[in-house]
């Protein structure tokens, strides 16, 4: 069973786990790639809030059926990501908006894919820092709070968290560069 | 750290929101709904009766097992109970 917080355990390891139907890695393993499904959904295909919740469904229940069909457990993410790719393609043509699925589109699509690619390297580093910069990395730039709300919620002074902000997107990029140097973001 | 990086870094953090609760929840329940939809099924195979009311309304069935009645849950019930 898992056993270790989610941000410790690596894709192949949450994969074998969802092999063996242990629910704790499966629900890790929705928890981890929600964020990357849901945005690829709608920022690269820009589907509504229905059809990308119908993608998103269709997405994992692909995956809890395929699971066994992955040739390489550390590929989970860029196999959901294709999967991911592919339902939203599928459900465009169904619908028959095909001015969205023509080449530039699906390459633009592509483009916006390997940002998120980008950011869900990130977001690996992310999940290994401490929880207090986890926590207000997160509140700042993924939920857009504000000083005063990220203050409050978590009992400390407005005026420190940038300061916070600014250390913790040092330690995040530290983290990176160590772990995977050809992830770290570029610096133009 | 340069604040060009920060920005970066910003940036790419920025382009992953959570997603909707509910919808996390319901893929995570996608196990136990499968657990559920076999044991369905296989009482739908075993009674043409039963079989008959399910496919008269999937959406109603599925619920009557505890299980969110997603578009997703109902197409795969319904290829499962196809002929």
């Amino acid at each position: 069973m898992i056993s270790a917080p989610d941000g410790e355990l690596s894709d192949a390891q949450l994969v074998a786990g969802c092999r063996k139907g242990d629910p704790a890695a499966w629900n890790a393993l929705v928890e981890r790639f929600s964020r990357y499904v849901s945005a690829i959904a709608t920022q690269a295909f820009r589907l509504s809030e229905h059809d990308a919740e119908d993608v998103f469904q269709d997405v994992f229940a692909k995956t809890y059926e395929r699971l066994g069909s992955l040739r390489s457990d550390d590929a989970i993410r860029p196999w959901i990501g294709q999967l991911t790719r592919n339902c939203c393609l599928d459900l465009l043509r169904s619908s028959s908006r095909v001015v969205l699925v023509e080449e530039p589109e699906e390459r633009i699509a592509d483009e916006v894919i390997a940002k998120l690619d980008e950011a869900m390297a990130v977001r690996t580093s992310l999940a290994r820092l401490s929880p207090e910069c986890q926590e207000v990395l997160d509140r700042f730039f993924s939920r857009d709070e504000s000083y005063r709300t990220i203050g409050a919620a978590l009992g400390i002074p407005a005026g420190t968290i940038a300061s916070r902000i600014s250390r913790c997107l040092g330690h995040l990029r530290t983290h990176l560069e160590g772990r995977n140097p050809a992830a770290a973001p570029s610096s133009e | 750290m340069s604040t060009s990086n920060e920005e970066r870094l910003g940036e790419l953090l920025r382009l992953l929101p959570e997603a909707p609760t509910g919808w996390v929840t319901a893929a995570q329940e996608l196990p136990v709904a499968r657990v559920e939809l076999d044991a369905l099924v296989e009482r739908a195979e075993a009674d043409a009766a039963f079989r008959a009311s399910v496919v008269a309304d999937l959406e109603v069935a599925i619920r009557a097992t505890g299980v969110e009645p997603s578009p997703v849950v109902v197409e795969h019930l319904r290829k499962r109970l196809s002929p």
